[in-house]
């Protein structure tokens, strides 16, 4: 281990933190500088934004590179890959809370303010003066609110593509289990295929749902205008498309860091983190399956 | 690159970096990120503190005196966001920092490198958030709580959303390196029930930020969504509700509020046994009052919506819950003065700042109570009684530990002794005019002076102007605190011992003045007699 025995891994100086908080400012203020750009007029925000968020990857990337050496260097004792496990635990409740908010925004929507601009409760005067032929129900009659923000919609039916994206989500699942079993027994080939299967669907999922959302801008005019269904129902998929996306990247980096033997049976923090993070953006899906589609 | 940077136990020879840019951008150690933090939320303190003399000079004598109308409106939102984010929780992060892994016996913090990160990120979070003073259409003047549609006017809403997304990235990461510092890195025999209560403190304060800063940012991304791409979150005509910002917000900004006060009481818990010279009382309670707050924080948002028109259930419901927060405050309340009952006393600076804090935060507890009853709450929202209200508990409580703590552990830190003198002369004027500040603010609340608002009516000119004046001089006198706090670490001769405090306990005062560099590289035994709370009956 090149260290004394229970000693902790404390590494020396890092330029990567600096880096890291410098093209985090640079991403954010050129993204702030472009949302204040009048429109049709070029913005110098959406270059910063682009070099921002270029420097990010390089960050990420150059990041993870010396991680990644000193891990095959031996360097994370048992102790060591304890405080990784906590941090990536205690950042995916950080994640469920952010849901939360969202979750939470939907549910106060449907079960309080839309009914009340409906006039239900007790001295709610909105529906009395402003808007009295407003009658409050979810979904396409309603959803958008007593002004129809963004027109008539239809809302996307839940036992297609959502259904099959439900299913594809939840192999995925099983699939990168079966992988994990098969990297405690160090079966190699074994893991390849099934973590391979695991980018395989997640890619598929992120395509139907490209698709769905196309079709549910081009055939149902339901769009992230269409009112606070519209804002909840694409900010919650949304938000969970990008956290998809992000975990196939993971997904696709750990089968690279498999085939080249990077982990073995008793020393495979990152398989797990990924594996751990796979879950949660499946269990997340479940909760918008349930509130977003299907209630 | 696999450095090898656990040497010997006696090596002192690998010490600081030379370079300056190394040592101080580049850094892993917690001591330096910890010292970091601490000059960081000293330089937004005074930064906050000169927009709130801004808003004592123009409300010094009724009608518009100095400044614009948007301009004070903006300092009003600024002072709280500055001092909030930039001033009182990197202190306690620094702090934590500092003294987390000396007092657990801990080589450094669980993650060092991202430690430095949640660090680095503030600089520019705040460079962001002050550059908007300067933007043609002027900075965020909605108040720190941006309620929309108000906080949605103007130009900078991306620049405060994105800001207040990079200090939640800062402190979620902060937060999840103190919890896993705790868990994971507490030398043997180190107990959970035998740590110090301020480790404790952090432990409850950092699951909390963990919880509640994400719900901000998906806060604040809803706003700038609403602002920038057509959503109706909070847009009735959309079927959305500007009230359920204040519902999503206070449930992050009620546990913020006990974020900014927890490790406060961590902080006292330590300092008040060692100058009373008995062990704390109730270290038990302590601990569980602690835990108790954190979850009753989570069940009581409502409380700052009591005027928004809740049904009468939602009133009843949080006006209880809120109450109930009174039994375990009391209970810490209590166990500070039992601590102190038949206690060998004496006054050094730190202990007069956390009497002052036992005595000042229990006034704005009690006023609190008052805010909590919903009928009474109809006649004091958003009065002045409110800011008379959090400002004693932030100001006399958050601030006065955390001046109580660096006078406290300052010692440890450079080596050498404060002046004793200079310190009490800080305090005397830090303790009568943040009164002669604040508690006039009670009266003119209770008569029915509104908040944020730049001008008033001529009855209520002469309680103004004595706060006026007792704010000017207690941002004066905190220039006493910069003075001795630079010339403990420059220019002091006399030098501290290992254990500062006659009767401090604690694995902190095991080593050197001024700490080494680098501590407890191999985790230390650890005798129970050494410890503030080592001999736990079970």
């Amino acid at each position: 281990m090149g260290q004394q025995q229970g000693a902790y891994f404390v590494p020396t100086k890092s330029s990567w933190p600096i880096v890291a908080a410098v093209v985090m400012f640079v991403t954010v203020f050129g993204a702030a500088h472009w949302l204040n750009a009048p429109p049709g007029e070029a913005s110098f925000g959406k270059t910063v934004l682009t070099v921002g968020f270029v420097g990010i990857l390089l960050m990420f990337f150059g990041w993870f590179r010396s991680v990644i050496r000193e891990s095959l260097a031996g360097s994370y004792n048992s102790q060591v890959d304890r405080s990784f496990r906590m941090g990536m635990m205690w950042f995916i409740f950080s994640e469920v809370m952010f849901f939360g908010a969202f979750f939470g925004a939907l549910f106060y929507a449907r079960m309080f303010a839309v009914p009340w601009l409906g006039g239900e409760g007790h001295g709610v005067l909105t529906h009395q003066f402003l808007w009295n032929d407003y009658a409050a129900s979810w979904g396409a009659s309603g959803g958008n609110g007593p002004a129809r923000v963004g027109g008539d919609f239809q809302t996307v039916a839940p036992w297609g593509l959502p259904l099959l994206n439900t299913l594809i989500l939840l192999s995925s699942s099983v699939t990168v289990t079966i992988a994990h079993h098969a990297l405690k027994v160090g079966h190699r080939g074994k893991i390849l295929l099934f973590l391979g299967l695991t980018v395989l669907l997640g890619a598929t999922f992120l395509y139907f749902q490209a698709h769905e959302y196309m079709e549910a801008y081009k055939e149902l005019n339901l769009t992230l205008q269409s009112g606070v269904y519209g804002s909840t129902f694409f900010m919650l998929t949304g938000f969970h498309g990008m956290h998809v996306t992000l975990g196939t990247i993971m997904l696709a980096i750990i089968w690279l860091r498999v085939a080249k033997g990077h982990f073995t049976k008793d020393h495979h923090f990152a398989f797990e983190a990924v594996a751990w993070y796979w879950h949660f953006v499946d269990v997340v899906w479940l909760g918008l399956f349930m509130f977003v589609y299907i209630l | 690159m696999a450095h090898d940077a656990t040497h010997d136990h006696h090596d002192d020879h690998h010490g600081a970096p030379k370079n300056f840019f190394v040592r101080w951008c580049m850094s892993t150690n917690h001591k330096d990120i910890g010292t970091l933090y601490l000059v960081f939320s000293l330089l937004m303190f005074f930064i906050g503190g000169s927009f709130a003399m801004v808003i004592r000079a123009e409300l010094f004598k009724p009608g518009l005196q100095l400044v614009q109308p948007y301009f004070f409106n903006e300092m009003t939102t600024m002072h709280a966001l500055v001092m909030i984010f930039g001033a009182v929780m990197p202190a306690f992060v620094g702090l934590g920092n500092w003294m987390i892994p000396l007092m657990i016996g801990a080589p450094d913090m669980a993650l060092p490198r991202m430690n430095n990160l949640s660090f680095w990120i503030l600089p520019f979070a705040f460079a962001l958030l002050l550059s908007t003073l300067f933007l043609p259409g002027g900075g965020p003047a909605g108040g720190w709580t941006m309620y929309p549609p108000l906080s949605l006017q103007g130009d900078s809403v991306a620049y405060l959303v994105f800001a207040v997304h990079l200090m939640g990235i800062s402190s979620i990461m902060g937060a999840i390196n103190i919890i896993a510092t705790i868990l994971n890195m507490r030398a043997p025999g180190m107990d959970l029930l035998k740590m110090p209560v301020f480790v404790w403190s952090w432990l409850i304060t950092a699951f909390l930020l963990i919880a509640v800063m994400p719900v901000l940012a998906g806060a604040v991304t809803m706003l700038l969504t609403d602002k920038y791409f057509g959503t109706s979150f909070f847009n009735a005509a959309g079927g959305g509700d500007p009230v359920l910002f204040q519902h999503i917000f206070w449930f992050f900004g009620h546990p913020e509020v006990y974020i900014m006060i927890l490790p406060a009481f961590g902080l006292v818990s330590e300092i008040i046994p060692t100058f009373a010279r008995k062990p704390i009382f109730g270290y038990k309670a302590m601990v569980f009052a602690i835990a108790s707050i954190a979850f009753l924080s989570f069940i009581v948002w409502a409380h700052h919506m009591f005027a928004v028109g809740l049904p009468l259930g939602g009133e009843i419901f949080f006006m209880y819950a809120t109450m109930l927060i009174a039994v375990p405050t009391g209970v810490k309340v209590f166990n500070w003065v039992s601590t102190m009952w038949g206690g060998s006393m004496t006054f050094e600076t730190p202990m007069l700042f956390a009497i002052a804090f036992v005595i000042l935060f229990t006034i704005g507890g009690f006023s609190g109570l008052m805010l909590a009853l919903a009928p009474a709450d109809f006649q004091y929202h958003d009065t002045y009684f409110v800011v008379a209200h959090f400002h004693y508990v932030l100001v006399t409580g958050a601030i006065f530990a955390i001046i109580a703590a660096t006078y406290y552990w300052l010692p440890k830190w450079t080596g050498h002794m404060y002046s004793e003198t200079w310190g009490k002369i800080h305090f005397w004027n830090s303790v009568i005019w943040v009164n002669v500040l604040f508690f006039p603010q009670h009266f003119l609340g209770l008569a029915g002076m509104p908040r944020r608002i730049p001008d008033y009516n001529v009855a209520f000119a002469n309680f103004n102007m004595i706060s006026s004046i007792g704010g000017f001089l207690f941002g004066a006198s905190q220039l006493i605190f910069v003075g001795v706090v630079l010339h403990c670490v420059f220019f002091s001769k006399k030098k501290a011992p290992d254990r500062v405090w006659e009767g401090a306990k604690g694995l902190e005062w095991t080593v050197p003045s001024p700490a080494p560099y680098h501590t407890f590289e191999l985790p230390p035994v650890i005798h129970d007699d050494e410890l503030a709370h080592g001999h736990i009956e079970d």
